[in-house]
């Protein structure tokens, strides 16, 4: 890890000598400091530093990231904005977070700052990301750095070996994962998992369970969404359709790391990359992660699939699952319903609409800088960044992921995986309204971590988060959310 | 000089009019003891009161983050009975239906001696304060009485509160019996006993979030070091993690590892203060070692001993870092104390659960560990008197 830590530094550092800085002139922010905050680690913070030296050299404008753990990013950020502590000029944090902070009134507006920024290239940047990851309300308010949403990675090997297909809907998934459950993946001599998801609670486990029921809910469009009747609000989670994820990602448990209720994303890439994982559940990481040097076993071999379906969707009127049809799931493909997740959104950059002008303006500037082609494009194809794609250039041929180490096969695969997902008329949406932190990270969360410890029948979970849904949209403002949400789905 | 011009500080010689300034230093030093606490307090007030009851305000409140700052709506004690009710009742008291026969008579038993014990108490003639304070004792008894049938013993799952409860009774138990022992050990005359004392003593000096991680790594049955022993003895499938007991009992092992020398190095401060000259007499006398320790060393190290316990008590009501870096308060919520559970509301900004889950931790540790200081403390104190 700490190789491709310094291999990816270096790929920066390479980049970062050749003087791409442009979104700036020399010496334009002598004496500003912009202080940004986000998660710890190499991942996400490690290229913020390193590009930002750089800026600093070229700018004059010295960047400071702070780190500080995952769940406290978006409380810290709230507190130090909305008390005017402004210790804080910037925000990294998932793209999904601008719309409660946007209704709080304190992001910049960035459209101005564009509309005078010949480098960004806003139209190469992909229309999902564009439209739903960085503008709240019609107006710019992010800059995405990074581009989210799951997938499901098999091994190819394991699969040929057993003679079996990707899976295309999570029946499939279960299936394919029982099969190969046990078998030797790594060639240690031990059996292995069909399956792995990071189910741990207050992890990411909430992510996941989205992505396997989307399909099950959402048919007709990403502005119709899977969480809410956007007319007013009431939770659409207490029928058949999240009963059947609920079990579906139960089961997938019989097939996993006897510790998989404890264990979080790092744990999970951990054993995939080990080659313990025949199945998992995963953002657009695995692809380039695949190709450091602790992943040997695995290079090359995990491929991907832009999502997994399902052959029965929700009917909302009556709460029952409905076999796919053209007219209960318009955007399905050979009679199975796709919808993949854009789980978290993406790390996005905002900026304190309090800050000092001349911070907004070196902070604008650093943004636009991580988010041109440039250097996004180069960023996207090293694993330890954390970043993935969302720029059309980054995704328009192989070449660039084949000059990361990835087989021409392999390119084409992660590359068409990702294209289709973006392409996806259905694409679902993650929750982007004020208290989503709420919804999903705690009543949500907890409700499914209670559920598979076996604390609580589904039933009783579905339940409890109908309540617990319910009782944060009276908190927030019916009438507010309806409009955050409306605002959140393009409506 | 003249004596007209001579006279002590603070008197006023007859036929000389008394100056100003005589006055203020009158006065000053009438209230000298005022100004000299004043700073202390001010700052006291400051940093420690004036929060707590600022937070006051948030528990009686929906708090609201906006470009404004802090927009409170107050709720009264809205966040509060929420704990009590619904969706939240589960997870802060537990699941409280179906509850059992064993669960029925227990109660009724815990009940009937309580209300027994608050009637002997009156009828012995306490006093109105006092009584008023074993009737709020009673009444947090036959709660946990309740909650412990209607849960453990009705085989319901556990909220956050018996999970505290259960890290504080069970977890103290087993420290203070096991420090105890060890600082026996450490006061005989053996080899080598001051390397012991100060490796005993180790694992109070590291940080509880460092204690956390080196456990969860360690004991990680997959990828950590004790992975060919659990390989070895077939439980490379056994996930201690996923089940709610030994996950307990896990969080239990950890914390007991760190704080087990605190009440080693507290015991054994106090076993070598015990008199030697008696314990040589009994041994003269041909008392056996359990007599000497019943007799001459427990009534004399007693003091210290509840006194520690109930040290050890108030921290481990506040257990935090362990079952949050070690299982996320899982599987479930089973492994959750109300510290963990006031702070994951608090990073979801629900500001106000947040308080008032916080509040009803303070209230409970004060009415449990004033009980105990009450009841039992003080009850060993004038026993040894």
């Amino acid at each position: 890890m700490k190789t491709s830590k310094n291999a990816a530094a270096a790929a920066v550092s390479a980049i970062m000598l050749s003087g791409l800085v442009s979104a700036a002139s020399a010496g334009e922010f002598d004496g500003v400091t912009v202080n940004i905050l986000t998660r710890p680690g190499y991942v996400i913070a490690g290229p913020l530093k390193e590009r930002g030296q750089v800026f600093e050299k070229e700018t004059g404008a010295k960047i400071v990231v702070s780190e500080v753990p995952y769940a406290e990013i978006f409380p810290k950020i709230l507190n130090d904005w909305t008390t005017k502590t402004n210790s804080i000029d910037v925000g990294v944090f998932a793209a999904g977070w601008g719309v409660e902070l946007d209704a709080a009134g304190l992001l910049e507006d960035l459209d101005p700052y564009i509309a005078k920024d010949k480098k960004i290239d806003t139209a190469d940047i992909a229309p999902y990301f564009r439209e739903f990851g960085q503008k709240v309300g019609g107006k710019t308010k992010l800059i995405m750095v990074d581009g989210d949403f799951q997938m499901v990675y098999y091994r190819t090997d394991v699969l040929q070996k057993a003679g079996l297909q990707p899976p295309k809907t999570w029946q499939e998934y279960i299936e394919v994962a029982s099969k190969i459950h046990g078998q030797d993946m790594n060639g240690d001599g031990q059996g292995d998992y069909g399956s792995c998801i990071f189910k741990k609670r207050n992890g990411q486990s909430y992510f996941a369970i989205q992505t396997i029921a989307a399909p099950l809910v959402q048919t007709k469009g990403t502005a119709q969404g899977f969480h809410f009747d956007n007319a007013t609000m009431k939770p659409i989670v207490n029928n058949e359709a999240w009963k059947k994820a609920f079990e579906i990602y139960k089961e997938t448990g019989k097939y996993g790391p006897p510790e998989e209720l404890n264990m979080d994303i790092g744990d999970t890439r951990a054993v995939f990359k080990s080659g313990r994982c025949g199945l998992l559940i995963e953002w657009g990481d695995p692809g380039t992660l695949q190709l450091d040097n602790d992943a040997a076993k695995i290079k090359n071999l995990m491929y991907a699939v832009s999502a997994v379906g399902s052959k029965e969707v929700l009917d909302r009127k009556t709460g029952k699952l409905v076999a796919v049809t053209k007219e209960s799931a318009p955007n399905s493909i050979d009679g199975v319903n796709y919808a993949p997740f854009a789980a978290f959104g993406g790390w996005a950059g905002a900026i304190n609409k309090n800050a000092d002008p001349k911070k907004k303006a070196a902070a604008y500037a650093f943004l636009s800088y991580m988010n041109q082609a440039a250097q996004s494009n180069v960023d996207v194809t090293l694993g330890p960044t954390g970043y993935n794609p969302y720029r059309l250039s980054q995704l328009k041929s192989t070449d660039l992921w084949v000059k990361a180490g990835m087989t021409k096969e392999l390119a084409a695969n992660y590359i068409g995986a990702i294209n289709a997902a973006l392409n996806n008329p259905n694409m679902a949406s993650d929750m982007k309204i004020p208290g989503a932190q709420q919804y999903t990270g705690v009543v949500l969360d907890t409700e499914l971590a209670r559920y598979l410890s076996g604390e609580i029948t589904v039933d009783q979970a579905l339940k409890n988060i109908e309540e617990g849904w319910e009782k944060i949209t009276e908190d927030f403002g019916r009438k507010e959310q309806i409009s955050s949400q409306k605002l959140a789905l393009g409506l | 000089m003249s004596n007209s011009n001579y006279f002590q500080p603070g008197t006023s010689p007859v036929g000389f009019k008394r100056l100003r300034s005589d006055h203020l230093n009158e006065w000053l030093d009438r209230h000298s003891r005022t100004f000299f606490i004043a700073p202390a307090l001010v700052l006291l007030l400051a940093f420690a009161i004036f929060p707590t009851f600022y937070s006051i305000i948030f528990a009686l409140s929906r708090v609201k983050f906006t470009a404004n700052g802090l927009r409170f709506r107050f709720v009264w004690f809205d966040n509060f009975f929420a704990q009590f009710s619904g969706n939240e009742q589960a997870h802060f008291l537990g699941r409280l239906t179906n509850i059992s026969v064993l669960g029925w008579v227990f109660f009724a038993a815990v009940t009937a001696a309580t209300l027994y014990w608050l009637y002997k108490s009156f009828r012995n003639g306490a006093s109105v304060v006092g009584l008023i304070g074993r009737f709020i004792s009673a009444a947090m008894a036959i709660s946990i009485a309740f909650l412990f049938s209607a849960t453990l013993l009705s085989g319901n799952p556990w909220g956050t509160l018996m999970t505290t409860l259960f890290y504080v009774f069970v977890g103290c138990t087993v420290q203070f019996f096991i420090g105890t022992m060890l600082a026996l050990l450490c006061s005989q005359p053996i080899s080598g006993k001051n390397f012991f004392r100060v490796l005993f003593f180790i694992p109070l000096m590291i940080t509880p979030l460092g204690v956390g991680y080196a456990f969860k790594m360690v004991l990680d049955i997959t990828k950590g070091p004790l992975q060919p022993l659990w390989d070895a003895i077939g439980l490379q499938n056994w996930a201690w993690s996923t089940d709610a007991w030994t996950a307990r009992w896990f969080v239990i092992l950890g914390d007991s590892w760190q704080w087990i020398p605190f009440i080693f190095i507290a015991m054994l401060a106090a076993l070598e203060n015990v008199s030697r000259d008696q314990v040589e007499a009994a041994e003269v006398d041909g008392a056996s070692n359990l007599m000497i320790f019943q007799e001459i060393t427990w009534p004399q190290i007693m003091p210290v001993a509840m006194t520690i316990l109930l040290i050890r008590m108030v921290e481990a009501f506040k257990i935090v870092d362990l079952p949050n870096i070690m299982t996320s308060g899982g599987p479930g919520i089973a492994t959750e104390s109300i510290t963990l559970h006031s702070y994951f509301l608090w990073r979801a900004n629900d500001m106000g659960s947040s308080s008032a889950v916080a509040y009803l931790l303070l209230i409970l540790t004060v009415v449990v560990c004033a009980s105990f200081f009450n009841y039992i403390v003080l009850g060993q104190f004038k026993k040894t008197k």
